[in-house]
């Protein structure tokens, strides 16, 4: 059943249509660099807030109108972190933990992706289904067992403790096996095999190289999350050998908050990531945009 | 010299099948059992590490359970009655939802905003997308001292500016909403900009031609934004959703440090879930009690996750692109 409809008469605007065509040639308008630079300013303000702040001293937090550019009082104040917490021993407790957690989760996400994407077996489809569901899991709920197990086996206090939850994610498998199932043409894997590679070498020299970019993608969210965690770390440590994260909320609990120490303490943990993205911003992004997930 | 040796003849007959050699079959071996020991070391750590703790969540939760005096008496479903007579676990619930929509709902409106705006031909695209990304490569450990600060009731740099803009100091801290509001916003700051980037991924996949059509038919560009913009990136934003639901359910970091020296505010105004199950087992030392929160915690997860599972399945294909096409080109036609 058709309604033959009057068309539209030739739209009588007063600007050409084609300019007003969205992403034909049609440049952003000063409304759109002005949204941009105030999400800009609310994104940094609270960085440059804390490097005002931890650059002076509390006094600086009594004016009404706050400075806007730091004092010079910066170096007093790591000083005075410093002789607070175990800076650089934690400092060390964090990239190794974080390190270590980065080389499991890749290694074994990899190898488990790269199964489940390119290679046949009884049960594949179902044992797939089993890592999808899992990835709802929270298993940072289990934390009361996991702490249990960490005191019998005597580790409540040592890095090893920190490191146990998480040396495999399902997410990461899952990732693994979306990119590695386009990347990797079959016919590469199936010639490696008639030249007589073994299953391994073939793995390690056709998969590897194919999925290189996928797992620098995985291991920097791997290892952003690491750095990041706070609760686990909190439980299976103490004060005298922490992570950058547990230190630093001990400058928060003392009795008298001096925020200026607190301040600098937020700046100095935020330098190594800061500089991680100046050097991986793009990836960040590029991995973001193809759906990597919180973890 | 050359001696010929006699050969027995080879028998005419070849065997119907010959034995494999020793090589062929590790080959088959190979073939058949790679595949399961690639995938073993993540299934037996996941099983280790993950799914069994769950587990015996679920098993210490039935017995009377000290931090140090270990496993007490068999108690059955008692530690359950308990959490759920207790005033202070429905608090914590409360207010984890009360922060999970203040830091949901505004967070996707102002994510989808972002990722329009930054859908555009920009000068400096990276340089943008990189500035709306600052805020997650700080720590929420960091991120919520810089806040506690600004939410100073005295001193803070909020209150100060309402001050002389002649408005009363809020009670960040002390008051229930604003101190929701404080939280939230520390989880606001550092995810906004990273999810409007997966908001951002959606709309750069709806084809360019549709919008064009839609804009020759008349469409406005608030018009194109409502009626092909969002549908299209609807199952997008319920996975967005999914994510903060998994992750708000069981925020922590944030509640604990805005207050260090309390467990979620003076009169718990501010106690989360995970929260009050840290106070449990680690405070009041009741680890039987403490694994049963968890795992109600777990329950309501689970629940949240079917939830919006079968919502997604409803609405999910209709944000379908292809549907707009044809509508679009139909109208073309005619």
């Amino acid at each position: 059943m058709t309604v033959i409809e009057n068309t539209k008469p030739e739209s009588t605007r007063k600007f050409p249509l084609r300019k007003r065509i969205f992403g034909n040639g049609h440049r952003p308008g000063f409304l759109t660099y002005g949204l941009l630079f105030a999400f800009f300013l609310a994104s940094a303000y609270p960085l440059w807030w804390s490097v005002v702040i931890g650059s002076r001293s509390n006094e600086a937090l009594g004016q009404t109108w706050p400075p806007l550019l730091p004092g010079g009082n910066f170096w007093t104040n790591v000083g005075e972190v410093f002789d607070t917490i175990p800076f650089w021993l934690a400092l060390g407790n964090s990239v190794l933990i974080s390190g270590i957690i980065t080389v499991s989760v890749v290694a074994f996400s990899t190898l488990a992706g790269y199964s489940f994407a390119k290679l046949r077996f009884r049960g594949r489809n179902g044992l797939m289904v089993a890592v999808i569901a899992t990835m709802a899991i929270p298993t940072q709920l289990g934390i009361i067992p996991l702490f249990m197990m960490m005191r019998t086996l005597g580790w409540t206090g040592e890095i090893g403790a920190v490191v146990i939850p998480t040396l495999v994610t399902a997410f990461g498998v899952f990732f693994m096996r979306q990119y590695l199932v386009d990347v990797i043409p079959d016919e590469l894997i199936e010639s490696a095999r008639m030249d007589g590679a073994s299953m391994i070498s073939t793995f390690w020299h056709v998969a590897l190289p194919a999925a290189r970019p996928a797992m620098a993608i995985l291991g920097l969210f791997t290892f952003m999350t690491a750095w990041t965690d706070f609760l686990w770390p909190l439980l299976v440590l103490d004060a005298g050998n922490p992570t950058l994260q547990t230190a630093l909320s001990q400058l928060q609990a003392a009795r008298y908050v001096d925020y200026s120490i607190v301040l600098t303490g937020a700046v100095l943990a935020t330098l190594p990531l800061l500089v991680l993205f100046a050097l991986a911003g793009r990836q960040l992004i590029s991995g973001i945009m193809q759906g990597a997930v919180k973890g | 010299m050359t001696t010929t040796l006699n050969r027995p003849a080879a028998p005419r007959t070849a065997a119907p099948k010959q034995k494999p050699t020793f090589r062929q079959r590790l080959n088959v071996l190979d073939v058949k059992a790679s595949p399961y020991l690639y995938i073993a070391p993540f299934f037996l750590l996941f099983a280790l590490v993950g799914l069994f703790p769950l587990g015996y969540t679920f098993f210490v939760s039935l017995f009377d359970w000290h931090l140090l005096k270990g496993q007490g008496e068999f108690v059955g479903m008692a530690n359950f009655a308990e959490v759920l007579r207790d005033r202070f676990f429905w608090n914590s619930l409360f207010n984890t939802m009360s922060i999970f929509l203040l830091s949901t709902i505004p967070q996707l409106v102002v994510a989808t905003a972002i990722a329009a705006v930054l859908d555009q031909h920009l000068r400096a695209k990276t340089f943008w997308r990189m500035s709306i990304l600052l805020p997650y490569i700080v720590t929420p450990v960091a991120v919520a001292m810089i806040f506690a600060n600004m939410f100073g009731e005295q001193y803070g740099l909020i209150n100060n500016i309402l001050a002389s803009l002649g408005i009363d100091r809020i009670m960040w801290m002390n008051e229930t909403l604003p101190s929701h509001i404080a939280i939230a916003t520390m989880v606001n700051w550092r995810w906004t900009g990273y999810n409007a980037l997966i908001l951002l991924a959606a709309m750069q996949a709806v084809p360019r031609d549709i919008y064009e059509s839609a804009a020759i038919d008349g469409a406005g560009p608030f018009r194109r934004f409502f009626s092909i913009t969002l549908p299209s990136i609807r199952p997008t934003m319920i996975f967005v959703v999914i994510t903060a639901t998994i992750g708000g359910l069981q925020i922590f970091t944030e509640p604990k440090l805005y207050d260090p020296r309390s467990a979620g505010g003076t009169a718990r105004q501010f106690q989360t879930t995970v929260l009050y199950l840290w106070e449990m087992a680690f405070q009041r030392q009741n680890f039987g009690q403490a694994a049963t929160i968890a795992w109600l915690l777990f329950l309501i997860i689970i629940l949240f996750g079917i939830v919006n599972w079968l919502i997604t399945r409803r609405i999910a294909t209709a944000g379908d692109i292809r549907k707009i096409r044809t509508r679009v080109t139909s109208r073309r036609v005619r």
